[in-house]
């Protein structure tokens, strides 16, 4: 069985009930994505497939081969971080950093989804090609990744900093 | 306990009440509360936080082992009686099983010494741990699975057959009522007060309110499962668990194993959240006997189900609280009383009488905890255990009070502000509440709070409400430390602490340094370890100041030694601990900075490549001399759809009076993260438990709600930072308060916002339609 993950070719056999989040943290050691349920409830185990969030609990290993998978180690390392973990840093958008892979992995494919124009909630105008990244939407959008900690405040300055550094300089401005 | 030590006891209490203050620990104010533009107070990034936002920060279950195997409990579906029969035949024949444990096989093991019954206890229950056919509560485990990997674990354990002769469980509050109730035992002391007939006084009183309310049962939920993973070598026990008691853990397996205490290592380095909830509960101790039976490294993670089964949180209280006061407002009567329930195998009686104790300067007082007894998992401390509950009912009544009485309630708060401690009659060592309610009150924006019921934005209701906050400063004995300095400046303070997320780690990095006169890049803060230095549990908002003194008394420690090193050649020579303090990497006179020699120097002269300090902190004598409490003004508005009513929170404020802040960017978090756990208490959180069954009905993240992204506004948490004169560094912690105080501001502000009193947690939309 094959996948690519992080870019790199993966060869492994599994379980056919081994799940994704399972095959990454028992088999190859990627203990990145958490497990905070394994019921789909809190989002610890997001990751990316081909650009995409999924809860790696609830996807069986064996139905996402030959995707691209990535995970936060496929982000950024110490030294080397995405910009995204740099202001989860500066922002304090974690404590106990437990949830906190998921969160950027999350915010990650978020952005995306605003830059495509796939609309939530919260958003006014349907139709609009690219959505602005305010923090009303990235509580929406965000809201299946669970905080224990509490630490919303911080993320949320973390993806308006990232994602939309003019809104959040008119705010530093304004404060 | 004899009447001769009951008298020694009360005889050595009064003594320390009245001895000099000098005699104290805090006596002579930590000479770091005058370091005013240093480390202390910065807003320091976590020195982890790269680690833990790539994913690297290795939690309990994330240490592979060679040959390891993965375990899957059964747990029983009756609160009580015992197991018939037990077929594990299908599971043993599963593909991939190792060992199936049950009562019949598992080592002999004796019961955990629960919390608070020795120091070093941290059991949550003292029931045999699979040791017979008996169940005492629904969720036990009665049997434990092993196989190669986790599926094949889940998969053999869902082929168990159980049949339970049932026995009688108490499962329903009324029952465990009509049984009796004890007084409760907090800390070796009834949690009962009775001061000057309050009951008469109230009924004499020209106002008062007198009424009832409810809290339910709740679960602390950390986001990271209970994990460990265990293994033996030889007769040595290895645990990496997730933690916020390394020592008590050791020591309580090392009496259920019966081992010698340093025959068990307990490490527990990053720990995904625990508010109360992460200590010894019988999965450790499951999984390091079948580790045995089975000569295999073993991993354990509990599923989100088995969380709700075997780790107990808040337990439910149900509670009295009446005021009777003057026309001026004062109080003549403050009365808190109720039920609780606990369980036989426990003891943890939520105290919610704390903060009425010196809260307010009531004429008299009567307060009082009662238990009765249900089979149920073990409850057990959650975040601010007694305060954040009790803050509810007092902080609701006192808005009824001056609503009753047309009376602002910060204001009539602040007439009720005592001078010293009402019960105890103690000092406070700091208390600046009112200088809190001033500062939020303007910040807040209180002077627009309108009628109930008066402010109308289209569907929606808006209101204002606040409570006070409070959380007493704790420091635990058996606090030690180690320091060791080598030649090239460099420092290691070692000490068995934890890091949950509060900061630990970065705000200590930072008082080290600050101390030793280091860069932070200087220092390593070792913690996580029952090997190293000191018995610190992470609990009680102790930390910071547990750690403090330690570290303080080892460095002291340390100057001593670095000034005999130092001898007669050193411009320090002839100088004492006390008139040097560490700066620029090395020891300057204090008054006469220009008085110095670098440790690299003095170490370098004494041909030392190294020095190290050892000591343990002094008794923690202060809190029988002062009373020390932090406070905080808590303001919440919220607005209140007429239409589902459902309550939503536009906006919250804190104000914070908890000494000197260390880290102002780490305490902001704690502050914000007990206020959002604050309006999951007010607003969702409930453990459904079942009456008839003693089962939790919702033991899930999707049923069991907790705040998320969008139920969280931008909180806006401030602070005084006013050192306590008598606390390590001036500070008194910072992790609980947030959560207290908080059910109150929610309540009073949707009252503010309806006109209706909501006295039962949590509250949810149905009771208020
Ligand atoms: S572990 Fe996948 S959503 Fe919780
Ligand atoms: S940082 Fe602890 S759960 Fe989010």
């Amino acid at each position: 069985m094959r996948w690519t993950i992080n870019g790199a070719e993966v060869d492994e056999t599994v379980d056919v009930r081994t799940s994704l989040l399972d095959l990454l943290r028992e088999r190859l050691h990627l203990f990145g994505a958490k497990k905070g349920c394994d019921q789909g409830a809190c989002g610890a185990c997001t990751v990316l497939v081909d650009g995409r969030r999924i809860n790696s609990c609830l996807a069986l290993a064996v139905q996402y081969q030959g995707r691209e998978i990535v995970t936060i180690e496929g982000l950024g390392a110490p030294g080397a971080l995405h910009p995204l973990q740099k202001a989860f840093v500066e922002h304090d958008g974690f404590q106990c950093g437990y949830c906190t892979p998921g969160q950027i992995c999350s915010a990650v494919a978020m952005a995306s989804e605003l830059r495509d124009g796939a609309p939530s909630y919260v958003t006014e105008d349907l139709t609009a090609e690219t959505i602005d990244v305010t923090p009303e939407e990235v509580r929406e959008r965000m809201s299946g990744n669970l905080c224990r900690c509490g630490a919303y405040n911080g993320i949320v300055d973390a993806l308006t900093e990232t994602y939309a550094p003019a809104a959040e300089a008119d705010k530093r401005e304004a404060a | 306990m004899s009447l001769v030590q009951d008298t020694l006891q009360a005889v050595m209490k009064k003594a320390i009440a009245l001895a000099p203050d000098g005699f104290i620990p805090g006596g002579h104010p930590d000479p770091l509360i005058h370091h005013k533009h240093g480390l202390i107070g910065a807003p320091v990034s976590r020195i982890d936080g790269p680690l833990k936002v790539s994913g690297k920060a290795a939690f309990a279950a994330e240490f592979p082992v060679d040959g390891m195997a993965y375990a899957a409990l059964k747990y029983s579906s009756i609160p009580r009686g015992r197991i018939a029969e037990l077929d594990t035949r299908a599971a043993e024949a599963a593909p991939g099983v190792v060992l199936v444990m049950t009562h019949k096989n598992a080592p002999r093991l004796q019961p955990m010494p629960p919390f608070m019954s020795q120091p070093k206890a941290a059991g949550g229950d003292d029931v045999p741990v699979m040791q017979d056919d008996q169940v005492h509560w629904n969720g036990q485990p009665v049997a434990l699975v092993l196989a190669e990997t986790q599926e094949q674990a889940d998969h053999a354990r869902s082929l168990i057959r159980v049949a339970y002769e049932a026995g009688h469980g108490v499962t329903a509050l009324a029952e465990a009522k009509a049984n009796g109730s004890e007084p409760g035992l907090f800390q070796g002391e009834p949690l009962k007060l009775d001061l000057n007939d309050a009951e008469d006084k109230l009924a004499a009183a020209p106002h008062k309110v007198d009424v009832r309310y409810t809290t339910p049962r709740h679960s602390h939920n950390p986001i990271e499962l209970h994990a460990a993973t265990v293994y033996w070598e030889g007769d040595a026990l290895r645990v990496h668990d997730a933690t916020q008691a390394v020592d008590h853990a050791a020591w309580t397996l090392a009496q259920v194993f019966g081992l010698r205490e340093e025959q068990v290592h307990v490490t527990s380095p990053y720990v995904g959240g625990g508010f109360g909830s992460k200590t010894l509960w019988q999965h450790q101790i499951l999984a390091a006997a079948a580790s045995r039976l089975a000569g295999r490294p073993v991993r354990i993670m509990l599923s989100r189900e088995g969380v709700y089964r075997i780790v107990g949180g808040r337990t439910i209280t149900e509670q009295r609280v009446a005021i009777g006061a003057q026309d001026d407002g004062t109080f003549d009567a403050l009365i808190h009383t109720g039920t609780v329930a606990m369980t036989p195998h426990n003891n943890m009686p939520e105290p919610f009488i704390l903060p009425a104790r010196s809260a307010y300067a009531s004429r008299s007082f009567l307060l009082d905890v009662e238990t009765v007894k249900l089979n149920m998992v073990a409850n057990t401390f959650m975040r601010a255990p007694g305060e954040s509950v009790g803050t509810f009912g007092l902080e609701c009544a006192v808005d009824e009070l001056a609503h009753a009485m047309n009376i602002d309630p910060i204001e009539l708060r602040i007439r009720n502000e005592p001078e010293k401690d009402p019960t105890t009659g103690l000092p406070f060592s700091s208390r600046l509440i009112v200088e809190a309610w001033r500062r939020g009150a303007e910040r807040f924006g209180w002077s627009k709070r309108g009628a109930p019921g008066a402010r109308r934005e289209g569907e929606w209701l808006v209101g204002l409400g606040c409570a006070t906050a409070t959380y007493p400063y704790y420091r635990m004995p058996g606090g030690a430390a180690r320091i060791t300095l080598t030649r090239d400046g460099r420092a290691t303070i070692s000490i068995s602490a934890h890091e949950m997320g509060m900061g630990t780690s970065t705000a200590q990095t930072q008082v080290a340094a600050e101390r030793l006169g280091l860069t932070m890049e200087q220092v390593t803060f070792a913690y996580g370890d029952n090997t190293l230095p000191g018995v610190v549990l992470a609990g009680g908002s102790q930390q910071t100041a547990a750690i403090g003194a330690a570290v303080s008394a080892a460095q002291r420690q340390l100057f001593e030694t670095l000034l005999q090193l130092a001898g007669n050649d050193s411009p320090l020579a002839g100088l004492k601990p006390d008139e040097v303090g560490g700066s620029d990497g090395g020891l300057g006179k204090l008054d006469e900075p220009q008085i110095f020699e670098s440790y690299a120097s003095i170490l370098q002269r004494a041909q030392r490549e190294s020095v190290t300090a050892e000591a343990e902190a002094p008794p923690p004598l202060e809190l029988q001399h002062w009373s020390m409490h932090s406070h905080g003004a808590m303001f919440c508005e919220v607005r209140v759809s007429t239409v589902t009513g459902e309550v939503r929170v536009n906006r919250f404020l804190g104000v914070f009076d908890c000494g000197r802040i260390i880290n102002a960017k780490t305490a902001r978090s704690q502050f914000r993260g007990g206020i959002v756990m604050g309006l999951g208490l007010a607003l969702m959180e409930e453990t459904q438990f079942d009456e008839r069954s003693g089962r939790i009905m919702n033991p899930s993240l999707a049923e069991y709600h907790v705040p998320v992204h969008l139920d969280v506004p931008e909180i806006d948490a401030i602070w005084l930072d006013e050192p306590d004169p008598h606390t390590p560094m001036g500070a008194r912690g910072v992790g609980e308060i947030g959560i207290t105080g908080v059910g109150a501001a929610v309540a009073n502000a949707v009252f503010n916002a309806t006109g209706k009193r909501v006295r039962d947690l949590p509250i949810t939309l149905d009771k208020l339609l």
